[in-house]
């Protein structure tokens, strides 16, 4: 990139009523403020419920969050010390403050394992979200991308590894926007209701998927004739570990994609007219259209960005980790609601979503059944409900955002900045 | 007249926003059975200070007295009770439910205590509507009924309420002029029932026909209260803005140059598939202003939208600049010289949540040298929208404010900046001052007229018929779909009123 050209700062105060001016600037900090702080607060406040919860079963909820912490593995980022690390990839060793083979060091790359899916999977609801789309459908473009992912990858073996894994990625990213674009077609030509085609597009990749992977499927495990499940991935198409155990689930360079990604959302929505045309069709269809925008092209487009990302959570997810895919693991995804609470939490916005999803990987992670210390509750499957029913506490409170802004802009009134004024 | 009594008193009101002093030590007072109107351009304080009468905002100092107690409205409820009704320029019913439950809305009579009492209320609403002369159905739903009926039902709300004190707000800003009257007939009505009336207004007109007094706002201070009998519309205008204000827009006359906009024979149908516009044929020259008069729904909107590429014609066709553009798309007609300041600028001449340097580029954020190679350089927009801002005098903002935090003019004027700043051939004007206050309606006027001289051809569709007359160079007057006569500028506004409802059509008819 080229420096960007002078940009002319914020015009002189000379306006001939310089004072309503700064009072609209001071408003729209404030309301920008407001978009920071909810969700903080939402956030939080699933959290007190949450730990009322865990006091109403007999456990105290301070010990019950010190595991959590503890399980997310974040804490490695204020162990400091002396050590030793590897420079990815090669042999040399160099100094460095962290640990990087703590216990801490493994759970915190289990957090960004996850936090790398909801990713993908928030942007691709966020990124429909700006275009005024509700894009329930991820389920379905997740699953595409996995198989596309799953069949590319365990085939064409013995092929170059950095071909092979862009082929698999690339291959995942355009099987979801193709999938994504199916309910973005419909809707700009016919105006057929996003939310109903995805669902259904949800089921069709289910079945599909059932059907591919069925003993005598045509993607079935060839070794394994009778086990419903698909073939691994080759070695050559997995996407390289740069810390921890390859073999223990270690952190992938899917990661660095995720948070490509998260740049590419930010990039594509402010800084192209492409975005431009999105959000201005999410803000205002009618104004689009007057404006020369052509709103059902960006119904498509938008679907089909979206699809981008969820393909991509499905194809890093196989080539990074999973490997394989089965029946059961089908049958159990529910990355729907993960992907929405991400976006929602996010507020819609890259670096949003980006601290949602880490929010989410920990809340996860942490509350595995492993990580949780046996003395905190006597039946450790209680864990894996705490970090569900926090998880239906953020959406729920998400819905109650508005409450909170309305609360915020009464202190805001209080001190005299909140309310617009009516003039 | 002077010692009727006094039913509602507000001394010295004073309410602080961040920034602005929306009311400054503002006294008003109200006698019974008048009518009295609080006049200002907006944002001058007129509903601040209502709103701190009906207990919506706190003042920040100041004394309310309600026939002669001193007492503070903390919330509308106490307002209510003290016998004070509000309707608000948007209405608060529910689309779904009949008059009668809508007016009896928490406030219900019940059976037993528990049971909604339906007969009563409908027996209770017949009987107000009956006692104030109220022409309406107590069993339609409110979304089958005009907006004059639903702002009755409002009317009647408040009356349930037994309220004796009525504030309304922009009372005819969304109704039709024979909407108006019927209201004006109304508000007579209750006036000799004695209640005592609040109309708020910009429109000087109207607070001359209605009011008994007047009362001034400019920039949250009272100017003067005075009395309607001897007012006159440039007197209250210059009160209003502080300044001398032309009411009658001076012009030169037109120099006709090229046919920029030719249209022949154009149909276009309306949202249910019929015929709005029919068969409608006239040309727009460079430096003229033709003006299209009609009541409202004789097919001026599909027209424009035709126009615009918003609406696919039916039949016939158009041309800008000697360009066919029938069936072209909204973005190829604009990029053919079309400018349109569309006659609903919050639906869809903004995008209100856009800054207004992305809403200044709504028409070409695409183009060099607001973007390259599909790649958005932000600077440029802000960079043209600060040009277009201080050539426009576009207040309460500069080019990151998002365009919903600027009042109705100053949006306004964004919308005309955009339009005009593109230089078009064919300048498109819907209602360029629907909203607007006396000031910010004299500078739109100016600019089309200087848009003209500068031989732009300008296309302008209007309700108000002043309007209409003191632009136009030409007048057409459309009447279901169909062009019924044509006029010079110094058509009268009897003859004009007559081809409006279609007299012009039947005298042919008949000759």
């Amino acid at each position: 990139m080229t420096s960007a050209p002078a940009q002319p700062e914020p015009q002189p105060e000379a306006a001939p009523d310089a004072g309503q001016e700064t009072a609209a600037a001071r408003l729209e900090r404030w309301q920008r403020a407001g978009g920071v702080v909810a969700p903080v607060v939402t956030a939080l406040l699933a959290f007190l419920v949450g730990g009322l919860v865990v006091l109403a079963t007999g456990s105290n909820p301070l010990e019950v969050y010190k595991g959590i912490w503890s399980g997310t593995g974040l804490e490695w980022v204020y162990q400091f010390g002396s050590h030793d690390v590897t420079i990815p990839f090669t042999d040399t060793k160099v100094w460095f403050p962290w640990d990087t083979g703590s216990r801490a060091a493994e759970n915190l790359q289990q957090t960004l394992l996850l936090t790398a899916t909801m990713i993908f999977l928030g942007l691709a609801v966020a990124f429909a979200f700006r275009c005024g789309l509700f894009n329930i459908g991820i389920q379905g473009q997740y699953l595409m991308g996995a198989y596309m992912a799953i069949w590319i990858g365990s085939s064409f073996a013995g092929l170059n590894s950095f071909v092979h894994i862009a082929f698999a990625v690339v291959a995942a990213a355009l099987i979801g926007a193709a999938w994504a674009g199916i309910a973005g077609i419909l809707k700009a030509t016919v105006g057929a209701h996003e939310v109903i085609s995805t669902i259904m597009l949800n089921w069709t990749a289910y079945y599909f998927g059932l059907y591919l992977f069925a003993q005598g499927g045509p993607l079935q495990n060839k070794e394994q004739v009778f086990s419903p499940t698909s073939n691994t991935v080759v070695e050559g198409a997995r996407l390289p570990v740069f810390w921890g155990d390859p073999l223990l689930q270690g952190l992938h360079v899917g990661f660095f994609l995720a948070l490509a990604a998260l740049v590419a959302f930010w990039v594509v929505i402010n800084r192209t007219t492409l975005g431009y045309e999105v959000r201005a069709v999410g803000f205002n269809p009618d104004a689009a259209r007057y404006g020369g925008i052509s709103v059902a092209r960006n119904y498509f487009l938008a679907m089909a960005i979206a699809g981008v990302f969820a393909g991509l959570a499905g194809g890093v997810d196989m080539l990074g980790q999973r490997f394989s895919i089965g029946f059961s693991d089908i049958q159990s995804s529910t990355w729907i609601f993960v992907g929405i609470a991400v976006a929602l939490l996010g507020r819609n916005t890259a670096l949003g979503v980006g601290l949602a999803a880490l929010v989410f990987g920990g809340l996860v992670n942490g509350t595995a059944t492993r990580n949780i210390p046996p003395e905190v509750f006597d039946i450790p499957e209680q864990a894996g409900n705490l970090s569900l029913t926090i998880q239906a506490l953020v959406l729920l409170f998400i819905g109650a955002d508005i409450l909170i802004l309305y609360l915020w802009s009464k202190t805001g009134q209080r001190i005299g900045v909140g309310r617009r004024s009516p003039l | 007249m002077s010692d009727a009594e006094l039913v509602l008193e507000l001394r010295g009101i004073t309410k602080q926003f961040p920034g602005v002093l929306a009311n400054d030590r503002v006294d008003f007072d109200l006698r019974e059975g008048e009518v009295h109107a609080l006049l200002g351009e907006n944002g001058a304080g007129k509903s601040t200070l209502m709103s701190v009468l009906y207990g919506l905002y706190h003042p920040d100092a100041g004394d309310i007295m309600v026939h002669g107690d001193r007492v503070r409205m903390d919330t509308p409820k106490e307002a209510i009770v003290r016998g004070i009704g509000m309707v608000h320029q948007h209405f608060m019913l529910i689309p779904v439910m009949t008059v009668a439950e809508n007016i009896v809305l928490a406030d219900e009579p019940t059976k037993a205590g528990v049971v909604l009492d339906f007969a009563a209320a409908r027996r209770d609403v017949e009987e107000i509507a009956a006692r104030f002369n109220f022409a309406i159905d107590p069993d339609s739903r409110i979304e089958n009924i005009s907006v004059g009926q639903q702002q009755r039902v409002e009317i009647l709300k408040a009356l349930y309420r037994k309220a004796d004190i009525l504030i309304l707000d922009e009372p005819t800003a969304v109704l039709t002029p024979q909407e108006a009257e019927e209201l004006f007939a109304i508000l007579k009505g209750l006036v000799a029932e004695g209640m005592s009336i609040i109309f708020i207004s910009h429109k000087l007109n109207e607070v001359l026909e209605i009011a008994d007094r007047i009362t001034v706002l400019r920039r949250g201070k009272k100017v003067e209260t005075l009395p309607a009998a001897g007012a006159t519309e440039e007197g209250l205008a210059r009160l209003m803005v502080g300044r001398e204000v032309l009411l009658r827009v001076e012009k030169a006359p037109a120099k006709p140059g090229e046919p920029f906009l030719e249209v022949d024979d154009l149909h276009v149908l309306d949202d249910r598939e019929l015929p709005a516009v029919r068969g409608v044929s006239f040309e727009v020259r460079s430096g003229e202003i033709v003006g299209i008069a009609g009541v409202d729904g004789n097919g001026q909107t599909e027209l424009v939208e035709a126009l615009t590429g918003l609406r696919a014609a039916a039949g016939g066709r158009f041309s800008v600049d000697g360009k066919n553009l029938t069936g072209a798309t909204t973005h190829r007609i604009l990029d053919a010289g079309v400018g349109h300041i569309p006659e609903d600028r919050q639906r869809r001449g903004l995008v209100l949540e856009f800054t207004l340097a992305e809403n200044m580029g709504l028409h070409d954020f695409d183009k060099r040298p607001n973007s390259r190679f599909g790649w958005l350089r932000p600077g440029r927009l802000v960079q043209r929208a600060q040009q277009l801002i201080d050539e426009f005098d576009v207040r309460g903002g500069g080019p990151g404010t998002l365009a919903k935090s600027l009042s109705g003019g100053n949006q306004q004027k964004v919308v005309v900046a955009r339009e005009v700043g593109a230089d078009p051939r064919v300048l498109i004007a819907a209602q360029p001052t629907r909203g607007l206050d006396v000031g910010a309606i004299e500078f739109v006027h100016r600019r089309l007229l200087e848009e003209r001289d500068q031989g732009r051809a300008v296309l302008l569709v209007s309700l108000e018929l002043d309007e209409v007359m003191s632009l136009s160079d030409r007048i057409l007057v459309m009447y279901e779909g169909e062009i019924v006569g044509e006029f010079g500028p110094d058509a009268s506004e009897d003859e004009l009123g007559v081809a409006m409802l279609g007299g012009a059509q039947e005298e042919e008819a008949a000759a």
